[in-house]
């Protein structure tokens, strides 16, 4: 059933690093803005309380958002121009099955997450140490959670983006939006009430709403209601990708 | 044995017909051409038999399995080359092989022994788009033929290729056949078919016209034959035009067509040309191909 996965899993992480900018462009940069952000802000205001509580509670959670949601978007497109360079339909001429090779990419983007939020972390850690009770554990199945839900929702856009050079823009206007309107730049308190109401309908608000809570040092008692709204998110979009999705 | 069995199969995207009524049999060992001109069907059809796209309506079977239900069952004992396919830009040509290797039950070896048949062996470590058309092409027939498999498929294999890759190509084809296998291909290309393929179908606007050896195809709608020669003698003329199967002798200064048709007809002219002792500076015979079979079939020649 899984025949191939890990060859396959194996194989494109190699070919990933071999871009151009693959390891660089997911990995050192997003590491280093992360760090000089922090630096920026940590210097220029090192006393006020609101700098310190973005730093310890916001800059975590939106950067691994970011990372999160730059990995989908590179999903996206990568699945676009295999489709048009035919690559997907020769991979599917052949005993593969298309759910493993779907499998496959979402394992290469979750490794270089998780590579990239480690590296974030470690070297995080140095320049304006988190608190000691940090749940990292917590935050990461959290996160993959949340992952794995934006995820189905690349998906949903892969299927449908006419072409490859679309694929990147369409899906971040489709996403940046959403995460403005997430709750995690303007609470949803003073937000007015219909932007509310549309705000509830997104996904991102409840993906961070579940990072911003567990990460702070919430339980996941208190998140119940986030974890099911990302799983309803995720068993619709993947059933609707299944229905939609072109090989070529 | 048919290893492949089309019946009735009917394909339409959209408002276009693409293949209608297609039915033909492959048979083991053989090597079957499916020929026609851009957009007469082939790749369609071809798709359906692998399991890539569904027909409408009609019956396939390859092996005994239905393309569409046994779909990998099926993949795990064809070979297939796409008419336009790409692998990743970056991947290397032994990690495609070796890849392909892992995704079948029955790989044969490690793959190297068909890099050095493919004369691929100097680009193991290469990156996909760093080779040629015809690398790539030769690399494509590698990874169909890494499972051993029993019937292959083929599609346009030799287009945009240079004449010496295409014969080296062709040479691979009858390879393929010489060690027990069956061939499905699909070519625009009449001197392909009738060098390589043992039975051609020919099919045009989605309908087979016709089927058989190329030979049979030749012989069935094509049976005049020509002599072209070179004479000066005089009496030469009248003495062809009382040969029997002459359906008419044309004349250019010194050079003479003669037409005829059946397998006597040759001879009559040798035997004419010994008899009455008549000098040619020149001769030879114009045997009709499957670009006329084509031709007299479609009212129009398959580059048009
Ligand atoms: N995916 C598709 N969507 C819509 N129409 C298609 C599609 N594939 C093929 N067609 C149409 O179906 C017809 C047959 O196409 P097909 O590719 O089978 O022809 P072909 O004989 O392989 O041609 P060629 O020699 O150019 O490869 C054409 O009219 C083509 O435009
Ligand atoms: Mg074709």
């Amino acid at each position: 059933m899984l025949r191939g996965l890990w060859e396959l899993t194996w194989l494109e992480t190699k070919i990933f690093l071999r871009e151009p900018l693959g390891a660089i462009g997911t990995v050192v940069i997003p590491v280093v803005v992360f760090l000089l952000v922090g630096r920026a802000i940590g210097r220029s205001a090192p006393a006020s309380p609101g700098a310190t509580a973005f730093l310890r509670d916001g800059l975590p959670v939106l950067a691994s958002l970011f990372i999160a949601i730059n990995a989908v978007l590179s999903l996206v497109t990568i699945i676009s121009i295999y489709r048009e360079g035919g690559i997907l339909k020769r991979l599917r001429a052949t005993p593969l099955r298309p759910q493993t090779i779907l499998t496959a990419h979402v394992l290469v983007k979750l490794l270089f997450t998780a590579v990239t939020l480690t590296l974030m972390m470690l070297a995080g850690r140095r320049y304006f140490a988190a608190g000691p009770d940090v749940p990292v554990i917590a935050f990461g199945i959290a996160l993959l959670a949340s992952t794995l839900a934006i995820l189905s929702m690349g998906f949903v856009i892969a299927s449908v983006v006419p072409t490859a050079r679309f694929a990147q823009p369409i899906g971040a206007v489709i996403f940046y939006p959403m995460v403005v309107l997430s709750g995690l730049f303007v609470p949803l308190d003073i937000m007015p009430q219909w932007l509310r109401m549309l705000a509830r309908l997104l996904p991102f608000t409840y993906v961070v709403s579940l990072l911003q809570g567990i990460w702070t040092g919430g339980s996941w008692s208190a998140h119940v209601g986030d974890l099911a709204a990302l799983a309803v998110v995720c068993v619709v979009c993947t059933a609707l990708s299944a229905r939609v999705f072109r090989w070529e | 044995m048919a290893v492949v069995h089309v019946a009735g199969v009917r394909k339409t995207y959209g408002r276009t017909v693409a293949v209608d009524e297609v039915s033909f049999d492959v048979q083991e060992g053989e090597i079957f051409g499916l020929i026609g001109p851009n957009g007469a069907g082939k790749t369609t059809t071809m798709e359906c038999v692998e399991g890539l796209r569904k027909p409408d309506r009609g019956t396939i079977s390859v092996l005994g399995l239905d393309p569409f239900r046994d779909v990998y069952q099926l993949q795990d004992r064809i070979g297939v080359q796409l008419q336009q396919a790409h692998l990743q830009k970056r991947i290397k040509v032994w990690e495609a092989v070796h890849l392909w290797a892992s995704l079948y039950r029955k790989p044969i070896g490690d793959g190297d022994v068909l890099l050095e048949q493919l004369g691929l062996a100097d680009k193991r470590n290469a990156w996909f788009m760093t080779l040629s058309g015809g690398q790539q092409q030769r690399l494509f027939i590698a990874l169909a033929l890494i499972n051993d498999p029993h019937v292959v498929f083929l599609d346009e294999l030799t287009t945009g290729l240079d004449p010496q890759s295409r014969r080296a190509i062709w040479e691979l084809v009858r390879g393929i056949r010489a060690r027990g296998k069956t061939v499905f291909m699909t070519t625009h290309l009449m001197e392909e078919a009738e060098r390589l393929c043992d039975r051609v179908a020919i099919i045009e606007h989605g309908r087979i016209i016709d089927a058989d050896t190329p030979q049979g195809l030749v012989d069935r709608h094509c049976p005049e034959r020509s002599v072209v020669l070179v004479t000066g003698d005089p009496l030469a003329e009248e003495r062809f035009r009382a040969l029997p199967h002459v359906d008419e002798v044309l004349r250019a200064d010194a050079q003479f067509t003669i037409r005829g048709r059946g397998d006597g007809f040759v001879t009559a002219v040798i035997q004419c040309l010994a008899e009455h002792q008549i000098r040619v500076s020149d001769f030879r015979t114009v045997l009709p191909s499957l670009e006329d079979v084509f031709l007299k079939l479609t009212g129009h020649s398959i580059r048009d």
